[in-house]
């Protein structure tokens, strides 16, 4: 796994194993990834914000609720199930301690909270993740193996 | 909401007589003189941002700061290690040799002059528009520039997709330094801000 994909924000890709996929320095933005061994496939998305109030069809992938399930439909064209499909994510920090300025405080906390929820409705098991506190990582997917790697400023690299 | 020319051109003003007020204020603190010019000021989206500080793994410092009161937003510095490197050498006479190994104290100096630079910028909007702005106590962070913006652009993300940016080059004895500094109003916000200037949106 040398040359991974990059997922920029508010995109995600599709790759054969054993491709790899990055992203990179996610603050309160949600990294989701998920892989079907048995179909070979496994995909990443990286969302800004929890919920696609507006029905915003152009930017599908910015919000955890319809970028995640649009993943998930487009894993199934290429032969997934949902049965196998197992998730991890990572992301939804809060990098600033703002009074008065909710929106910018937790929107880590509700882009965890509509990751979660949006996986759990779609039934697809969210094997580990590493979210919250107060500081970025870059995260690489090896779909080889599975591993999510997590990179983070003036932090040893984590595995889940 | 679409900005036109003319809007870019008020905002772009707007950034600019802050910025020189704001330079004035560091020159003072850190008792050097500081020379300036004039500063870039352009509407860009999160990529653009990322790009012209270094990309989205670049560590920086961040400094958030939220204002209301007739127009509300946020004030946000991103300032690079060379930048750091001469206001707390200036102001404490260390040497940082990486963000790894910054103190507490040097931390909470950098808080403050990303208080005072914004503050001084704030009143100078304030002054200029006959208008009450309250601005919050700055919250800062050491980190990927990319983590650091996502969370300010996704706040925002639902009124523009641009932030105004204002890069500005100081010179100081024998250094130039950049410090970037993004600001976002809310869309009722800018609204208020261009119709002071005599512009209708």
């Amino acid at each position: 796994m040398s040359n991974e994909v990059n997922v920029g924000i508010s995109d995600m890709k599709i790759v054969n194993i054993p491709e790899g996929l990055i992203s990179y320095a996610l603050g309160s933005c949600v990294g989701i990834c998920v892989i079907d061994k048995m179909a070979q496939i496994a995909g990443m998305a990286h969302i800004m914000l929890p919920y696609n109030n507006n029905a915003d069809k152009t930017n599908i992938f910015k919000y955890a609720d319809t970028g995640i399930t649009e993943m998930i439909k487009q894993m199934e064209l290429l032969g997934g199930l949902r049965p196998r499909m197992v998730a991890k994510i990572a992301g939804g920090a809060r990098m600033f301690e703002i009074k008065g300025s909710s929106t910018i405080g937790n929107i880590g906390e509700r882009n965890i909270a509509a990751a979660r929820e949006t996986l759990q409705s779609l039934r697809i098991k969210l094997f580990a993740e590493d979210v919250g506190e107060n500081y970025g990582r870059t995260i690489i997917f090896d779909s080889n193996t599975g591993r999510l790697t997590i990179k983070s400023f003036g932090k040893n690299l984590k595995i889940i | 909401m679409e900005l036109n020319e003319m809007h870019i051109d008020v905002l772009k003003e707007i950034g600019n007589i802050g910025a020189g007020n704001a330079a004035t204020s560091l020159s003072q603190m850190l008792s050097k003189r500081i020379d300036m010019n004039v500063p870039e000021v352009s509407l860009l989206d999160y990529d653009d941002i990322i790009q012209s500080i270094g990309g989205a793994e670049n560590v920086v410092v961040g400094i958030l700061v939220s204002f209301d009161g007739d127009i509300d937003g946020i004030i946000m510095f991103l300032l690079k290690k060379e930048f750091v490197h001469l206001i707390l050498n200036s102001l404490l006479g260390t040497e940082l040799n990486s963000f790894e190994d910054i103190s507490e104290m040097e931390m909470s100096a950098l808080s403050e002059i990303g208080n005072i630079m914004v503050s001084s910028y704030v009143s100078t909007i304030s002054s200029l528009t006959n208008m009450r702005i309250d601005i919050s106590v700055p919250s800062l962070n050491i980190d990927m520039s990319g983590a650091l913006l996502d969370a300010v652009t996704a706040g925002f993300s639902e009124v523009a997709d641009k932030a105004i940016f204002i890069k500005e080059k100081y010179f100081c004895q024998d250094e130039t330094v950049y410090s970037h500094m993004l600001l976002l109003p809310s869309a009722t916000s800018l609204k208020i801000l261009l119709k002071r200037f005599g512009i209708d949106i």
